[in-house]
C-alpha cells in the first residue's frame, strides 16, 4: 500500500561507490511501527507523572479500559457493535445513495454539454460547503430521523463521486471510442460498454475519497436527535466529560476508516486490475 | 467501392491557429475490395486524417466520400478500423475483445465467443484467448486487434500505422501477416504508414502524399504482395532489382520534397 522512496533509491556509500548491496534500510512499515509505539509510550509517560489531569487526558490503560466496557455493556444503551453496526448503516446508506445519484450525474456531466451546462453549478456549489452549514436545512426538510443523517452524508460524498466519474468520462481513450464507433455502437452501448469501463477506476477512486468525506460527516450528522452511533457516542461521553469514551471513539472511527481503506484498496485492484498496468 | 471524390480537408482557426489550415486538398482515391493501398507520406501529409476520413470520423470540408455511390454519413461496420495503438479494451480478454464487435450486434454469447475463437486461432493466437490485453506483446495485440477489426466481417480494412508502434523484426513477420488476412478476408485496405519498405511490401497501390497540405504527388502500382502471396518469400522479394529502384525512387520522391521545403 505504501510506496517505498527508501528501496528505490540506491545509497551512495561515502566512497562514492554506489550500494548494490541487499537493501538493509529498515523497511518504512517497521518505522511506522516505532512512530506508533513511541507517542503511545509518550503518552503513557505523560499521563503516568500526572502532567496533564486525567480528565483532559486519561492514560492508555483507562482508554483501553474503556473500550473493553464499551464491548461488554456499552455506553448510553447501547453497546460498542451497536453503535458502530448504527454509524455503519448510515455511511453505507449514504454511499449507495450518492453512488445511484453520482455516477449518472457524472457521466451525464462528462458526455453531454447539457448535462455539464446543467450540473456544473449545482455541484460547484455544493462541493466547497461544509455539512455542518446545510445539516439545520436537511434537518428541517427531513426531520430528524435516518433520512436527514443519511442525505447529509450522502450529499458530503456526491461531489467527490460525480466529479471523478466526470474525469473518468474525459480520459476515456479516443482511439477505444472510435473503435466501437467504427463497430457500429450505439450512443448506450458506447456508454454502457466503453465509456462507463474506462471511467470506472476513477469512479472507484471517488468512492475511497467520498468514503473519507463521509466519515468526517458522520459525526455532525449524529450531533442531532440521534440515540446511537459512534459520533453521538463520542458527543455523549464529551458532554459527561467522559473522556476516556471519547478517546476510545476516536480511536475506533480511526480504526474503522482504515480498514474501510484498506478493503477499498483491494476491492479496486479486483475489479480493476487495468488500471495498475497502463 | 470506397470513393474520395475531390476531397479536401480544411481547420478553421482557432486552436492557436490564426488562420484556417488546409490539411487536405482535392483528393481523388478508388479503394475496390481487391486493392490493398498504402498512403504514405511524411508527418503533416494528413494521412492519418485520410483515414479518419474514410472511416467516418471526420467530415470532409468539400467533396464526397461514397460507399457505392452512397455518401457516407459517419463509421459503420463496413469499414473496420485498426489502430496503431491496437485500441484494445484492457477490461476484456483477448478473446472478449475479438468477440466485442459481435457483441454490439447482439449475437449470442456462445455464438461470439465461437466466433472469436476461431478468429484468434487464423491470428495465430489460440492460446492467448483467455489473457489479459497487458499480458501481451506488441505483436500479439496488434494480431488481436485485427482478428477484431475482421470479427466485424468489414469490407474494407482501414488501418493507421498497425505496424509503427513494434520492433523491426516483428515488423516483416506482421507484413507476411497482413497479406495473407487481406487475402483470406477478401475486405480491401487502406493502410497509413511512413515506411517505405512496408508500402512497397504490402500494396497494390502507393499513393505518394506531399506535406502542408496533403496532396496526391503520385500513384505507384506494385505488385509485391501478390508475388508474396503467391509463394515468393519476402527475402528474395525485397533483394529484387525492381524492389530497389522503385525503394530509390520514393526515397528520393519524399527526400526532394525535404529539398523543396528548404530552399
Amino acid at each position: 500500500m505504501t510506496l517505498s522512496l527508501e528501496t528505490a533509491s540506491t545509497d551512495l556509500e561515502p566512497g562514492g561507490e554506489i550500494d548494490t548491496k541487499p537493501q538493509r534500510a529498515l523497511p518504512i512499515l517497521w518505522i511506522s511501527a516505532a512512530t506508533v509505539t513511541a507517542l503511545v509510550g509518550l503518552w503513557s509517560l505523560v499521563s503516568f507523572y500526572g502532567l496533564v489531569p486525567p480528565l483532559f487526558l486519561p492514560s492508555p490503560l483507562a482508554v483501553l479500559r474503556a473500550l473493553s466496557g464499551l464491548v461488554v455493556t456499552g455506553f448510553v444503551d447501547a453497546t460498542l457493535a451497536q453503535h458502530v453496526a448504527a454509524s455503519l448503516s448510515r455511511i453505507f446508506g449514504a454511499l449507495g445513495v450518492a453512488l445511484v445519484l453520482g455516477v449518472p450525474a457524472g457521466l451525464a456531466i462528462g458526455t453531454s454539454r447539457w448535462g455539464k451546462g446543467i450540473l456544473d453549478p449545482i455541484v460547484e456549489f455544493l462541493r466547497p460547503l461544509p455539512p455542518l452549514a446545510y445539516l439545520p436545512l436537511v434537518i428541517i426538510w427531513l426531520g430528524i430521523g435516518e433520512a436527514s443523517k443519511i442525505a447529509v452524508i450522502a450529499l458530503a460524498m456526491l461531489p467527490p463521486i460525480i466529479l471523478s466519474t466526470a474525469a473518468g468520462v474525459k480520459s476515456a481513450s479516443a482511439d477505444h471510442i472510435n473503435a466501437a464507433r467504427a463497430f457500429g455502437a450505439s450512443r448506450r452501448q458506447l456508454l454502457l460498454q466503453v465509456i462507463l469501463p474506462s471511467a470506472l477506476p476513477s469512479v472507484l477512486t471517488g468512492t475511497r475519497i467520498a468514503l473519507g468525506a463521509g466519515w468526517s460527516t458522520l459525526v455532525a450528522a449524529e450531533l442531532v436527535a440521534a440515540t446511537r452511533g459512534l459520533g453521538f457516542m463520542i458527543q455523549s461521553a464529551a458532554q459527561f466529560l467522559v473522556t476516556d469514551i471519547v478517546i476510545a471513539g476516536i480511536v475506533v472511527i480511526a480504526v474503522v476508516a482504515f480498514l474501510f481503506e484498506v478493503v477499498a484498496r483491494r476491492i479496486e485492484r479486483r475489479l480493476v486490475p487495468w488500471a495498475h498496468h497502463r | 467501392m470506397l470513393t474520395l471524390e475531390n476531397v479536401s480537408l480544411r481547420y478553421a482557426p482557432g486552436d492557436g491557429r490564426s488562420q484556417a489550415l488546409l490539411v487536405l486538398d482535392r483528393i481523388n482515391l478508388n479503394v475496390t475490395e481487391d486493392d490493398f493501398v498504402v498512403v504514405i507520406g511524411r508527418s503533416g501529409s494528413g494521412k492519418t486524417s485520410l483515414l479518419n476520413l474514410a472511416a467516418g470520423f471526420l467530415a470532409p470540408s468539400s467533396g464526397r466520400i461514397a460507399l457505392d455511390d452512397r455518401l457516407l454519413s459517419g463509421p459503420g461496420s463496413d469499414r473496420a478500423v485498426v489502430f496503431q495503438d491496437d485500441a484494445l479494451y484492457p477490461w476484456l480478454t483477448a478473446v472478449e475483445n475479438v468477440a466485442f464487435p459481435l457483441r454490439l450486434r447482439s449475437v449470442g454469447k456462445d455464438q461470439r465467443l465461437k466466433e472469436a475463437y476461431a478468429l484468434l486461432e487464423r491470428v495465430g493466437l489460440p492460446d492467448a484467448a483467455d489473457r489479459k490485453i497487458w499480458e501481451l506483446s506488441g505483436g500479439m495485440r496488434q494480431r488481436v486487434g485485427i482478428a477484431r477489426a475482421l470479427a466485424a466481417r468489414p469490407r474494407f480494412l482501414l488501418m493507421d500505422e498497425p505496424l509503427g508502434a513494434l520492433d523491426a523484426l516483428t515488423r516483416v513477420r506482421m507484413q507476411g501477416f497482413l497479406l495473407d488476412m487481406w487475402k483470406s478476408s477478401r475486405a480491401g485496405a487502406l493502410l497509413i504508414t511512413h515506411s517505405i519498405d512496408e508500402a512497397l511490401m504490402l500494396a497494390t497501390r502507393i499513393i505518394v502524399l506531399t506535406a502542408n497540405p496533403g496532396r496526391i504527388a503520385k500513384i505507384i502500382p506494385v505488385n509485391f504482395g501478390r508475388d508474396y502471396l503467391s509463394g515468393i518469400p519476402q527475402s528474395e522479394l525485397r533483394a529484387s532489382a525492381e524492389f530497389r529502384r522503385l525503394h530509390d525512387g520514393l526515397t528520393g520522391l519524399i527526400h526532394s520534397e525535404d529539398e523543396g521545403i528548404a530552399a
